[in-house]
């Protein structure tokens, strides 16, 4: 059995469990083996209709009192924990953040390797994958040689899709955890920004050194906003502290899976290529034809990016009445 | 405060890097190389609590022999102690959190007292494995969180207390709690760290650099080869060399339907 965790937030399913669900289910063919899920610190009917919806034949509940919000240490445990129960032949998650951080913490208490961001897998003995270095600009072929496979999938390896959809079963898993697993359960949090997320937003307008100040980035919050997108920006710009690193696109920075990306005075060095290869369509506005990221865009407009985003912004304007 | 640091000697950022004809390894022939971009946020942190909480920070690295230039730099900018355990390249990340551990237990040992803080990065800039420091905080029995942008510590950061930690999220960020001692992954954006002073850079031409001789058994994980993905080929179309494009764009985003 291939079990896959499910990330989700206070109960909402993550676009990162839909993506390890899609990646999961063609490997439980390849492995010819039942595909199903984990679901830590949840039991809502609705998450385990959706994973039956991506092809999970069962999932396996787990609702304790320290899982009522998120924790490495209290995920990774009960994660664990079912593992050791159920004896699946592998376990993935989506290499999101806290994806990585789950399983490494179940590699951790299992003492078993653990390979993150796989983008395809091959079982077998040993079990071979190829999977990202550098943040996807190389790859590298590994051997897995373990009793229970535990894989990431990286995000955006592969796009969301449900499958031939199954009435999932739902067990329930009691795990063996205590107050001590409550040691880095999230304290508290704060909203900054509400609504559209440089992570989810379907418009990016990027800029980099180009945009030649903080305050240039005015005219990129504007089209951005009519867009209803977010402004992002290159790993120069933070450093310079024009923008917040919160903006940064890139291999440190934010990975974005836009329907389109305006990447404005960015040159595309290869850090901020990875972080944003995962958009769908890219339209660079630079000075310099030759640029990394005019030459991977799919339209490019050659010219100051002063001049041509206000113009692009008023056309909006004018069509919009 | 005692604050161990773990960095990572990397090719620097934003260089193509190519592959030995055999694949085994990186083509290091033509790259400069640097701290790990995570970890360097990481040692500017840790050369900050210090000044605040007064202590000293010990910077560590497992690389090449070459790896003691990341050890000096962290020096010029503040870093106290440079430990380096000789590697000969491709461990695989079970190797080398229990390398870790060892070295850990050394120093610890010899000060008869733990680090009141470990820093890792969230996950190198080269191999990317995501688990090395999470090994390593649970084989010592401490908590650790990942995805670190903000620190805090409770008094003086020395002994018993907390460590307050924001994580950047989607459109926010958590807020933990961890009992000293304890452990974080840390990420850029941490901090904007600071260029070496003349005086820093003389400074760190003194440190003494320890090697630690640590090796473990190698993990399950074996790298077979590396390659380059396929070069992403785009037929770009130039829509305009001026504000006139500009109708053509807004084309193009109707046609996609963002408007």
């Amino acid at each position: 059995m291939l079990l896959v965790v499910l990330e989700h937030d206070r109960g909402a399913l993550a676009e990162a469990a839909r993506e390890a669900l899609t990646f999961g289910r063609s490997l439980a063919e390849k492995m010819d083996e039942d595909l199903e899920a984990a679901l830590i610190g949840a039991d809502d009917d609705a998450l385990v209709t959706e994973a039956g919806d991506y092809g999970a034949e069962v999932v396996h509940t787990c609702v304790h009192e320290v899982l009522s919000d998120y924790g490495p240490d209290a995920y990774g445990a009960a994660v664990a924990q079912m593992v050791t129960d159920l004896e699946p032949s592998a376990v993935l998650a989506c290499g999101s953040d806290r994806g990585n951080e789950v399983m490494a913490q179940v590699a951790a208490r299992l003492d078993a390797p653990f390979v993150a961001n796989c983008v395809d897998v091959t079982p077998g003995i040993p079990w071979t994958m190829t999977r990202v270095q550098w943040g996807g600009s190389l790859l590298e072929d590994s051997s897995l040689d373990a009793d229970v496979a535990l894989l990431t999938c990286g995000l955006h390896a592969v796009a969301a899709q449900p499958g031939d959809s199954v009435d999932a079963d739902t067990e329930t898993f009691d795990a063996d955890l205590d107050e001590s697993h409550r040691v880095t359960v999230v304290k508290d949090r704060t909203v900054l920004q509400t609504g559209v997320t440089l992570p989810t937003a379907p418009v990016v307008c990027g800029g980099g050194r180009g945009v030649g100040s903080a305050e240039g980035f005015a005219q990129l919050e504007e089209l951005a906003e009519l867009l209803g997108g977010r402004v992002g920006c290159s790993r120069a710009v933070t450093n310079l502290g024009w923008r917040p690193h919160s903006d940064q696109v890139g291999q440190t920075g934010t990975r974005i899976a836009p329907e389109i990306y305006i990447a404005s005075g960015i040159s595309g060095a290869i850090q901020h290529w990875v972080g944003a290869m995962a958009s769908k369509h890219i339209l660079a506005i630079n000075t310099d034809r030759e640029a990394n990221m005019v030459v991977k865009a799919d339209w490019a407009v050659i010219a100051d990016l002063h001049e041509v985003i206000p113009a692009i912004t008023a056309e909006i304007r004018s069509r919009k009445g | 405060m005692k604050i161990l640091c773990c960095v990572k000697r990397v090719p620097a950022p934003g260089a193509k890097i190519n592959v030995t004809a055999d694949g085994s390894d990186v083509d290091a022939a033509h790259l400069g190389f640097t701290t790990s971009p995570h970890e360097e946020c990481g040692v500017e942190g840790a050369v900050q609590l210090r000044e605040e909480h007064g202590g000293e920070v010990t910077v560590l690295t497992v690389g090449p022999s070459e790896a003691a230039e990341q050890l000096r730099y962290a020096a010029s900018v503040g870093a106290d102690h440079g430990v380096l355990i000789p590697s000969d390249g491709a461990w695989d990340p079970q190797r080398t959190a229990a390398v870790i551990h060892e070295a850990i237990d050394v120093l610890e040992s010899e000060a008869e007292e733990p680090f009141d803080l470990i820093l890792f990065g969230n996950e190198s800039a080269d191999s990317g494995g995501f688990q090395v420091g999470i090994r390593v905080a649970h084989s010592l029995g401490r908590p650790i969180v990942n995805g670190i942008k903000g620190i805090e510590v409770s008094g003086d950061g020395s002994g018993t207390g907390t460590v307050t930690a924001r994580r950047a999220i989607d459109g926010g960020f958590e807020v933990y709690e961890l009992p000293r001692p304890c452990v974080l992954g840390v990420k850029e954006g941490l901090n904007l760290p600071r260029y070496p002073t003349m005086k820093g850079r003389l400074r760190s031409k003194k440190l003494e650099v320890r090697s630690l001789d640590i090796d473990a058994a190698q993990g399950g994980q074996g790298r077979i080869r590396l390659h380059r993905p396929p070069e992403q080929v785009s037929e770009t179309v130039i829509l305009g060399d001026g504000p006139d494009a500009a109708a053509a764009v807004v084309d193009v985003l109707e046609e996609l339907g963002v408007l």
